[in-house]
């Protein structure tokens, strides 16, 4: 018996060996495909692209390494939308000091919003984060800060470390890029890390975590902070993408956008919502300008998902004989 | 001369007792006025049919569920309202009916885990994973300890079950507890494992405290000191093995007639 298991063991050692390098290779296409891209594609819709990747990372910190699923992070993009677009516009804050006011804002948001949410469990931890998420919109269009209906337009990008042009989309790209991979290197070091660990013991066996002593809904809230904190980085570098934040981005088809991207591209891997959001930024780029309703598509894709590739792209590619060889391996 | 009485007194000392201790599930009283001492350096044994409140017990004790009425005192310190990881941390560390493995974890990380904690290395979300290998010395003492030795890089989920229970008890030990209650250690356990898992009990025990629901009856009387006997959520029995086990009440308890 014990014979079985470990021949079965070690072929897991050398094939995750495998799957790092195959990674390796991959992260560098990838970059490479990142960098070059302006020459190709109109860099808005790259930029575009990169932010809701980042929020769809965000929240896949929260849903595929926590086990929670949020249905208010719109909350967090849309509020740090609002709070860099204030900031930047109003108080003339600098780019990387606006983008900044929004995550510290979005992390206080999301502590707010786990305080009241991370006692409760499923449905109900569901239901709690789309309840204060909906009053933070009418919060929102009240304000008088926000502009309510209006929202806040012409925001400047300002020059970034006072001497680089944002105004010139190259510079803004390559910006937007930068603060994208940043999010990405933190929340990779964060999942896998000794804080990670434990999050992933909870997600395994939370009364057993309990049982070993770790305050379970410390650990929880603290994931839920992080996860705020870059959907609101996400959503700073957004108002200033687009020059503008509206109550579209605190709405809560906002932040059911981000659980469609996610579950899409794949929940529990580290670049599957990256994916996600790719393929949904599309479909909505290009059904904008066709007949199609973008709304049924997305629907339908959705559905589609649901009932054929549960592991979303991602995942299934692991889980393919392809992505077995290559050394990958889908958890759970 | 007064060394020996000193490790008497140690002997004898309670450091988990309840008192009084009931729950009711609306009308229905799972355990009822349940008055339990727990010694230090003893295999103490739940026992009783299905259904008598072991596990009930044990979720009171530890916790996971509040009492409706009643006290509990672990090492002195009365704990009826403290929260259960509060009460992992005072040193009482349980184990579950149901295996309680990390599934995906390697047999290693299910150890580290629990590590992790005692040396305060939980919350640093900036370090990389390779900053927990300074656990690995002491991770592998206890590996060795229960016999997982070749199994230490397999995921959790690919053991066999017994050996899961044998993991889970290398993970408890590693909070180096003062007070352990396992829930049956040994249900589904092949006849190798149960003498594994005995011997490793019976050393355990030598510095701690133990309570353990258990069924199989050849177990409790070759390793419990000491026996309490539920049936219907109320203390039937008390004492020794031997003496339990010719309680004519329990004898009834357990197989329906007297002379059974």
């Amino acid at each position: 018996m014990s014979e079985m298991t470990q021949t079965a063991a070690k072929p897991r050692i050398e094939r995750s060996a495998t799957a790092s390098r195959t990674y390796t290779i991959f992260v560098i296409i990838g970059l490479a495909a990142l960098i070059l891209a302006p020459m190709f594609f109109y860099p808005i819709f790259l930029m575009k692209l990169l932010c809701f990747a980042l929020f769809a990372c965000a929240f896949n910190l929260l849903l595929g390494y926590t086990g929670l699923l949020s249905f208010g992070h719109a909350t967090f993009f849309g509020g740090a939308a609002y709070f860099t677009a204030h900031v930047v516009k109003e108080w003339g804050f600098p780019p990387e000091l606006g983008i900044l006011t929004g995550v510290v804002g979005a992390a206080l948001l999301g502590l707010v919003m786990g305080f009241f949410a991370i006692r409760r469990q499923g449905i109900y931890f569901a239901m709690i984060t789309l309840a204060l998420s909906q009053m933070f919109f009418f919060f929102c269009l009240q304000a008088e800060f926000t502009q309510g209906e209006d929202g806040i337009q012409s925001v400047p990008r300002g020059h970034l470390f006072g001497f680089i042009d944002l105004n010139s989309s190259t510079n803004m790209y390559y910006f937007v890029l930068a603060v994208f991979l940043i999010g990405m290197v933190i929340i990779w070091r964060f999942i896998n890390s000794p804080f990670g660990m434990i999050l992933r013991s909870i997600r395994e066996n939370e009364p057993r975590a309990i049982s070993l002593g770790y305050s379970v809904a410390r650990y929880k809230l603290g994931a839920f902070v992080m996860s705020a904190a870059l959907a609101g980085l996400a959503g700073g570098l957004k108002s200033l993408v687009f020059q503008f934040a509206t109550l579209t981005d605190v709405a809560w088809q906002m932040s059911g956008e981000v659980i469609l991207m996610t579950l899409l591209g794949g929940i529990g891997t580290l670049i599957g919502p990256i994916f996600g959001a790719g393929l949904v930024v599309t479909l909505q780029n290009y059904l904008a300008t066709s007949q199609f309703p973008v709304t049924i598509v997305t629907g339908v894709i959705f559905m589609v998902c649901v009932l054929v590739f549960r592991r979303g792209i991602i995942g299934e590619f692991y889980a393919s004989r392809l992505g077995r060889k290559l050394g990958f391996e889908h958890r759970r | 001369m007064a060394v020996a009485a000193t490790a008497k007194q140690e002997e004898s000392r309670v450091v988990l007792s309840a008192r009084g201790l009931s729950k009711s599930f609306g009308a229905f009283m799972a355990v009822k006025n349940v008055d339990l001492d727990v010694h230090h350096a003893r295999v103490h044994a739940l026992i009783g049919p299905n259904g008598a409140g072991k596990t009930t017990v044990f979720n009171l004790l530890t916790k996971f569920l509040q009492p409706t009425a009643g006290s509990i005192t672990l090492l002195g310190t009365d704990i009826t309202k403290t929260p259960p990881d509060r009460i992992a941390r005072m040193g009482l560390v349980r184990s579950f009916q149901i295996s309680a493995v990390f599934p995906h974890l390697t047999v290693l990380d299910n150890v580290r885990v629990a590590l992790q904690r005692t040396n305060g290395l939980s919350t640093q979300f900036w370090l990389p994973v390779s900053s927990l290998d300074r656990l690995n010395a002491r991770a592998d003492e206890l590996i060795e300890s229960v016999g997982l030795k070749r199994e230490r890089n397999a995921l959790a989920a690919d053991l066999s079950y017994g050996r899961k229970r044998v993991l889970e008890i290398a993970t408890t030990l590693a909070l180096d507890p003062k007070v352990l209650l396992l829930d049956e250690p040994m249900a589904g356990m092949g006849q190798e494992d149960i003498g594994t898992v005995s011997n490793i009990i019976r050393e355990v025990a030598k510095t701690r405290a133990v309570l353990m629901v258990e069924h199989n009856l050849s177990v409790v009387a070759d390793i419990c000191h000491h026996v309490t006997v539920l049936q219907r959520g109320e203390i039937l029995a008390e004492g020794d093995y031997a003496t339990v086990s010719q309680d004519p009440r329990v004898r009834t308890a357990y197989m329906g007639t007297e002379e059974a």
